[in-house]
């Protein structure tokens, strides 16, 4: 059997497919690491989550470099278009979700030795949240599911909840002891973080809204 | 496609070579000054539309036209229109350049002299040929034949012998599928700076071409009977970006056709 016209095309469209996940899954350990050297004062692991950002970028170059080659080489239309345009989009975002990643890793080295303010819950759990909204926006992405992307935009306002509520306790502490101003700042900085990075995984659902229906997924602006 | 605009309607057309019926109930309009592209897989009918839309098919024998094409709302196929005159307006310019055996001066002023428009013969080639970018290089050299000159060169001849008995809508049969990259983007180039004055409709296999150069993209696809019918048309961005019909889809990403 002759093999298709378009079996090369596809296939290179699945192998960015698949460095777009690899991507994924390197910011999200980077995500993870970070907020866990910062939770138990690792300062070795916070400057690992640093040095391995320029993997991170790296990746990114690479994906885009072949996205751009594609481009070129096959000049494609319809779905095929929407599809590298949207991965482009994916890997900008996934790119800035290391850079939170590495900005967390230099507020651990900035609190360095200093005693904890306080147990780190509030922030551990928005991490998590943020980092499955990451798995689950490139899960949409894999099973061109607008129903996936949808819950993906959805979840965002749970993170927002947490950012707000360790707001106003650092906020509450800073009035209470100036002397805590320095560390409470740190934290809301990694709240904040934090609070991008699951903005980013919207952005990626909407790009797979943008991919599955040809239409554009933009939520309501959140409050961030 | 919005109807308000159009300078050119379709309605209904099916034509038949002898038995066989080559496009069906095809209905579609053409906005003017808009470049209208015509897609599809080969033997899908485009050039028969095409063909239909300045009565070109009427030189084939066996060739019978059912439906309307309406310009200038009247139905081009009355018996009591003359094709000639429909051709005035409605001009044609083909896949291979085809320029007469004469000079350069004599292939623009053709359609002139043998339609009687002999006054200000000279600027009226002239014009021409600037409409169709050609004059800045052919100037020096009018008497020259018009075989001397290249085959992109040779096609935008035949554009501005198109342009010179001034019609409004200009039909292009893939006119620049003989050319090299750099001919192709001379006539990409002119089809779009000619809808200041004129309404083109064109046939083309290159997709790429089509997504440039055209505002309004139709596609078309053939029936189990070789029949060719319209699938879908609309804004080219909305074609080719985002086709409503998953058939256009398959088609403009290469999966069939």
């Amino acid at each position: 059997m002759s093999r298709s016209p378009r079996a090369e095309f596809d296939g290179e469209l699945t192998n960015l497919q698949n460095e777009i996940l690899v991507l994924g899954s390197m910011v999200e350990k980077a995500i993870a690491k970070s907020i866990e050297a910062l939770r138990s004062r690792n300062i070795d692991h916070s400057r690992e989550v640093i040095e391995e950002d320029d993997l991170i970028d790296n990746k990114q170059d690479e994906i885009e470099d072949k996205c751009i080659a594609l481009i070129a080489r096959q000049q494609p239309m319809a779905t095929d278009l929407r599809q590298i345009v949207a991965f482009l989009h994916i890997t900008v975002d996934l790119e800035r979700m290391g850079d939170y990643a590495e900005g967390i890793g230099k507020i651990g080295l900035l609190m360095g030795e200093q005693p904890p303010l306080k147990p780190l819950i509030d922030i551990p759990r928005m991490c998590e949240i943020a980092n499955d909204m990451l798995r689950r926006s490139l899960d949409a992405l894999v099973k061109r599911d607008i129903a996936i992307a949808n819950q993906v935009l959805k979840d965002d306002d749970q993170v927002d909840g947490l950012y707000d509520q360790v707001y106003r306790e650092l906020v509450l502490l800073m009035v209470q002891d100036p002397k805590t101003i320095e560390r409470a700042t740190f934290l809301l900085w990694a709240a904040h973080d934090l609070e991008r990075v699951a903005d980013r995984a919207t952005n990626i659902a909407e790009q797979v809204i943008y991919l599955v229906g040809g239409t554009r997924g933009h939520t309501k602006s959140s409050r961030y | 496609m919005p109807n308000n605009e159009a300078v050119l309607s379709v309605r209904d057309l099916s034509v038949y070579y002898g038995e066989f019926r080559a496009i069906k109930n095809i209905s579609l309009s053409f906005q003017a000054n808009k470049v209208t592209a015509l897609i599809g897989p080969s033997g899908c009918g485009k050039s028969t539309l095409l063909r239909c839309l300045n009565r070109m098919n009427d030189l084939i024998p066996q060739a019978k036209v059912e439906g309307e094409v309406v310009y200038s709302q009247q139905d081009i196929y009355d018996p009591l229109v003359d094709p000639a005159q429909v051709r005035l307006h409605i001009g044609m310019v083909f896949q291979k350049p085809n320029p007469f055996p004469k000079s350069i001066f004599d292939n623009v002023a053709f359609g002139l002299k043998i339609n009687g428009l002999t006054e200000n013969i000279e600027d009226s080639v002239e014009k021409s040929l600037r409409s169709a970018a050609l004059w800045d290089e052919v100037k020096d050299r009018l008497d020259e034949s018009a075989m001397t000159l290249s085959g992109g060169q040779q096609q935008r001849l035949c554009i501005a012998r198109t342009l010179a008995v001034e019609p409004e809508i200009i039909l292009m049969d893939e006119p620049a599928s003989a050319l090299d990259p750099i001919g192709t983007l001379a006539i990409e180039s002119l089809m779009r700076d000619l809808t200041e004055r004129y309404t083109i409709v064109v046939v083309t296999h290159n997709m790429q071409q089509a997504a440039r150069v055209s505002d309004e993209t139709a596609f078309l696809m053939m029936d189990e009977d070789r029949a060719g019918y319209l699938v879908e048309s609309g804004k080219t961005d909305n074609i080719f970006q985002n086709p409503q019909d998953e058939r256009t889809e398959a088609y403009i990403t290469g999966r069939f056709g």
